[in-house]
């Protein structure tokens, strides 16, 4: 039996939680688990990825992340239900519970998996993008953590039914307090579930002239992001910034502006599944590594792209 | 406050990354190892900056063997106190989390740190390993640490939220970029290291998770250029070829 966490935001399926409910449901028999409040039916969606059955535990001190709470109540949960497989999404809250959940299960963790298990080996991308890793399976109790954008959620629009539960924990397992939540990135996809990213580098100038990426950005339903540098000197905040020592991301499009791609950057993004780069360098090492190119100005290159795709999405 | 700053030891960012031994060994030739960056630019920065306002003590804690010694002598030259290394090659989260815990469950540290990940590996995990192990509290992906009063104030990174967390020592912490900004040791800090205490200790935690073999991702087939007086091509290539938009 496997056990998989549904995550929410404002009461809504995050996407990261269709694509782990579509993996584990692909694996063998799932039950989902959800923490807080949920909009009426939306836990119900999740029976689309072959779900039997969704616990939710509908307590509202739940809606953030606790990570000794969540713990505790998946491993509860895991033993009640006789489930020796857990799998989450490799994102914040996996990376906060997942290995607090392999040490209390004496599992073994495999995290940031790139797709199913084949021959009882799991793949996840190492050394930051450069390579894959192919675990071995020997059996036992598994935590897994899925990458986002690893894996297709399509559901077949069946319902699951939903049980909700109280669960048993005490304040002493919240153990910090919320002071604040504050929302990033003006209400875009975030940057690792976002499917296409529009990218910008130092060749852009200066932060005033972002402008013409967020354009094409959302004429996209992109999300933005930057090169090192800009983050560092500050022309982005630093949550946009991709590459070996930022964020790895593999959205089906990047677009790259005003980048050279140094190996640190590629590192970042080189599992995108489209890659696009706009230079007015035709040496830039970025181009060894995209798709299709234009070897031209940014400024006058990008307005004209976002008109062009203005055209084809109307 | 007591500090405790696990760093492990990682390929520069600059490495070209290849196998040897049938792709089941990274080739090490030629390969400058440093000390993993989140480790160093912001967990032990922010510890060190920490101590150097409120007092006390930074160590600085590795699972390696003796080609370690290059990236503890670093992180002693920058501002840490002392040293341990636990003498065994590191395999795994599990088995580095397991030793590390080992030693520092009586030794009442305020705070564990690591980095949000190495970035060889890139698990993510060991911070939290350390958490569950000694049972304490624990707040992933820190982009700002500030000890406020008696309590200590987070700032953690979520998927487009940024959420500022309250809590007690002791606690375990992972860092990402925003902490604290890199620094560069210099000529008192790399005399004074060559005299500050490094213990060797021994541990014989297992590792569990076994990487059968690596591959490198497949290379590009060649970039399509498109003729910047013809933007538009690009776009219907995007839309009618390669079907992403």
């Amino acid at each position: 039996m496997i056990l998989v966490l549904s995550e929410l935001y404002n009461g809504k399926l995050k996407k990261v939680a269709h694509e782990t409910a579509a993996y584990a449901g692909k694996m063998g028999e799932t039950v989902a688990i959800a923490f807080g409040n949920a909009n009426a039916g939306e836990l119900e969606k999740l029976g689309g990825y072959g779900i039997t059955k969704v616990i939710h535990i509908a307590d509202p001190k739940l809606n953030n992340l606790f990570s000794k709470a969540y713990t505790k109540i998946i491993t509860q949960t895991a033993d009640k239900i006789g489930a020796d497989t857990i799998v989450l999404s490799h994102d914040s809250t996996g990376k906060a519970i997942a290995p607090r959940i392999a040490v209390k299960m004496g599992a073994t963790l495999f995290p940031g998996v790139n797709g199913l298990p084949e021959n009882n080996i799991l793949r996840k991308a190492v050394f930051s993008g450069k390579a894959f890793a192919d675990l071995e399976m020997t059996g036992g109790k598994t935590v897994i953590t899925l990458t986002p954008n690893s894996y297709k959620a399509i559901s077949d629009g069946k319902t699951a039914g939903v049980e909700v539960q109280n669960a048993d924990i005490q304040d002493s397992d919240f153990d910090y307090t919320i002071v604040s939540v504050e929302e990033e990135g003006g209400g875009h996809v975030p940057l690792p579930e976002a499917e296409i990213v529009v990218s910008g580098g130092r060749g852009l100038k200066g932060p005033e002239n972002w402008g013409m990426i967020e354009d094409l950005a959302n004429v996209l339903g992109a999300a933005t992001a930057c090169s090192r540098p800009v983050a560092d000197i500050g022309w982005r905040p630093h949550h946009e910034h991709v590459g070996q020592t930022g964020i790895t991301i593999k959205p089906t499009l990047y677009v790259a502006i005003g980048i050279s791609g140094a190996i640190q950057h590629l590192a970042g993004v080189n599992q995108s599944k489209v890659i696009v780069v706009i230079n007015k360098d035709p040496e830039a090492p970025f181009f060894k590594a995209a798709d299709y190119g234009i070897v031209g100005d940014a400024f006058d290159v990008v307005p004209k792209l976002t008109e062009a795709i203005k055209k084809i999405k109307a | 406050m007591k500090l405790l700053v696990c760093i492990s030891k990682a390929p520069d960012t600059t490495t070209k990354i290849a196998f040897t031994e049938n792709n089941t060994k990274f080739n090490e030739t030629g390969v400058q190892f440093i000390i993993n960056p989140y480790d160093e630019w912001y967990a032990l920065v922010r510890a060190l900056e920490l101590k150097e306002s409120l007092g006390g003590t930074v160590t600085v804690i590795n699972v390696g063997k003796s080609d370690s010694e290059q990236i503890i002598r670093k992180a002693l030259a920058l501002g840490a106190d002392d040293a341990i290394r636990i003498d065994a090659e590191p395999k795994d989260a599990m088995q580095v989390a397991s030793a590390i815990s080992n030693y520092a469950k009586d030794k009442n540290f305020d705070i564990i740190l690591t980095g949000k990940e190495t970035i060889d590996y890139n698990g993510g995990i060991v911070g939290g390993m350390i958490a569950e192990l000694l049972d304490l509290p624990y707040v992933a992906l820190a982009s700002k640490l500030d000890v406020d009063g008696s309590n200590l104030k987070i700032e953690r990174e979520l998927e487009g939220v940024k959420e500022t967390v309250s809590l007690a020592t002791p606690c375990v912490i992972s860092a990402q970029k925003g902490m604290a900004e890199a620094r560069i040791p210099n000529m008192r800090g790399i005399l004074a290291s060559k005299s500050k205490p490094v213990t060797v200790i021994e541990d014989n935690t297992q590792p569990k998770v076994i990487v059968k073999n690596f591959a490198l991702p497949p290379a590009k087939t060649g970039c399509k250029m498109i003729d910047p007086e013809n933007v538009e091509q690009l776009a219907d290539l995007l839309h009618n070829e390669a079907k992403v938009i």
